[in-house]
């Protein structure tokens, strides 16, 4: 009898299907163990890196500002109804106003790049918001490192995420299958499919250490070090700007991550990447 | 059903990030939390200096770089009395004075300073907010300064006392100041500076002489400079904190 009602749990979740299933180690604990850092440093990361943004909400192109002509700004403008949020793109203007260049703080409209609840600390605190950010930095980079070291030596990178010839091949049927919602299951759900092998793939080797090296790249000491970080970003302006696409860049990763996680099985993944255990439909010798 | 769960989690997700975010907002504000994210800074400096050494340049640019405007931030204008009588006659009577740990005190006209070996390089600034400028600088190695002067076995850092008050009107006044190691004060770059792209330094800049130490940002190398000290440790000066702003929570270590 005690079983009947945590059953219907598990079933409800997805995690003991009707069919016969068997259960098949996914992620190893390393994997795991840095994935859930990663996962907070990149939170603690873009709120405080907000933070750091709203002391100057503008980005430009090359070696120094050109105040003038910035790619984006966001600004606060007077009006007769109260300050106007405007943020600027490019050649085109957007009214933003409650969201970017004018929101509210303790209940007031004050100027700022990003609203407080998006930025850690919450109220205008650059010392704090740099504090937070290079701690996590550190974080983040000695997890990342640790992370690419171990799935370089044990093949983790070169065997699941590394897309391969015939994962190319199988990218246009993927992405339809992915648009009707259909994912791999039984055997084919043992390994990462072509989309999950180039997401991840290309956000832990190709976003990862470009947002860390275009942050390095902002600092005037690492600068002195290492001249030629300027000219590969062309200049520390573009570097902010590169490391401020970065960013976003995670964050996108980041939902559509969440979502995909969430259509193809919320409990069944999330517990694979807590406690390693992933159901696969069928029977275990295929 | 179904709603009910989104509900649930629609509301529990809510929740966590409120909690989340104000936790972190209140976390600011425990000392202990943000004695602990400043050890980071410790980190940070020893791993920049493993990296840059004691002499790696900053970076130079060429003329074509240069802002057609450069950007004066901070306190534009001492504007005390004192000030303004030295500004009204051309600074003929400023004068530095170099003190604290060392063997011979000096105390520096604008004149001598001009008459003493110079270096000029066109350098980026970086303001910690995240902005940057180009600008050529003309001024005096720091280096033949403290040379001149000997400093001590014991001294550690050098403290620049400045003419620029930052407290609010009827505060008690609360004037800039800043504070290098020896390694940063020596290095060759950082100049005592007294022209900005060619011209007698603007008051906006720091007029007569601001400090130049171009691996670190900008709060870090002051304006309005009257008086240099060595020092053995920084802790009983001012908010004990090495400067200003490091005094109002940024870091003492501005190389990044």
């Amino acid at each position: 009898m005690g079983i009947e009602p945590a059953m219907s749990i598990r079933r409800a979740l997805g995690l003991a299907p009707r069919g016969p299933h068997y259960l098949f180690s996914r992620h190893r604990l390393l994997v795991r163990v840095s994935h859930w850092i990663n996962a907070g440093c990149l939170a603690f990361l873009l709120m405080s890196g907000l933070q750091i943004f709203n002391a100057h909400p503008a980005l430009y192109w090359g070696q120094s500002s050109d105040f003038a002509h910035p790619l984006l700004s966001m600004t606060a403008l007077d009006s007769d109804s109260g300050p106007v949020g405007v943020t600027q793109v490019g050649p085109w203007h957007f009214n933003t106003t409650g969201i970017l260049g004018v929101s509210n703080e303790d209940g007031m409209p004050m100027p700022r790049g990003f609203p407080e609840w998006a930025t850690l600390p919450g109220p205008q605190w650059l010392a704090m918001g740099r504090l937070w950010h290079f701690a996590f930095a550190w974080l983040f980079v000695i997890n990342g490192l640790l992370f690419w070291i171990y799935s370089i030596v044990r093949g983790h990178a070169r065997h699941d995420l590394l897309p391969t010839k015939t994962d190319i091949a199988h990218l246009p049927r993927e992405i339809v299958d992915h648009i009707k919602l259909k994912f791999p299951k039984g055997e084919e759900a043992k390994r990462y499919n072509a989309l999950q092998k180039l997401a991840y793939f290309s956000v832990i080797f190709i976003l990862g250490p470009l947002i860390v090296l275009t942050g390095l790249t902002m600092s005037p000491t690492m600068d002195s070090a290492f001249p030629a970080l300027l000219w590969i970003f062309h200049g520390r302006q573009t570097a902010r700007t590169i490391h401020f696409i970065c960013a976003f860049s995670f964050l996108a990763f980041f939902i559509v991550h969440i979502v995909m996680v969430v259509l193809s099985g919320t409990w069944n993944n999330l517990r694979s990447m807590i406690t390693g255990r992933y159901v696969i439909e069928g029977n275990k010798d295929g | 059903m179904a709603d009910n769960r989104r509900r649930f989690l629609a509301r529990f997700g809510a929740g966590a990030t409120t909690l989340l975010l104000g936790g972190c907002t209140s976390l600011s504000e425990q000392p202990w939390v943000v004695s602990l994210l400043s050890e980071v800074e410790i980190l940070t400096r020893h791993a920049q200096r493993l990296f840059a050494g004691e002499h790696a340049l900053a970076p130079e640019f060429s003329k074509n770089d240069i802002a057609p405007v450069f950007r004066a931030n901070g306190t534009l204008n001492p504007d005390t009395t004192d000030y303004n009588r030295h500004a009204a006659n051309g600074f003929r009577d400023w004068r530095i004075e170099v003190g604290g740990l060392v063997e011979h005190p000096l105390s520096i006209s604008m004149a001598a300073l001009r008459a003493m070996p110079s270096r000029t390089q066109i350098t980026r600034h970086d303001c910690v907010e995240g902005w940057s400028c180009i600008g050529q600088w003309t001024g005096t190695p720091l280096n033949l300064i403290l040379a001149a002067a000997k400093p001590t076995a014991a001294a550690r850092y050098v403290m620049f006392f400045c003419a620029d008050n930052m407290a609010q009107e009827g505060d008690p006044p609360q004037f800039y100041y800043e504070s290098l190691d020896l390694l940063e004060a020596t290095h060759p770059q950082t100049i005592l500076a007294y022209k900005l792209n060619g011209q007698t330094l603007p008051i906006e800049h720091g007029a007569p002489v601001r400090l130049r130490a171009e691996r670190q940002l900008g709060y870090k190398m002051p304006k309005y400079i009257k008086r240099i000290e060595l020092v053995d440790e920084f802790k009983t000066v001012n908010g004990g904190h090495g400067g200003y702003w490091e005094d109002q929570g940024y870091s003492w270590w501005g190389g990044i």
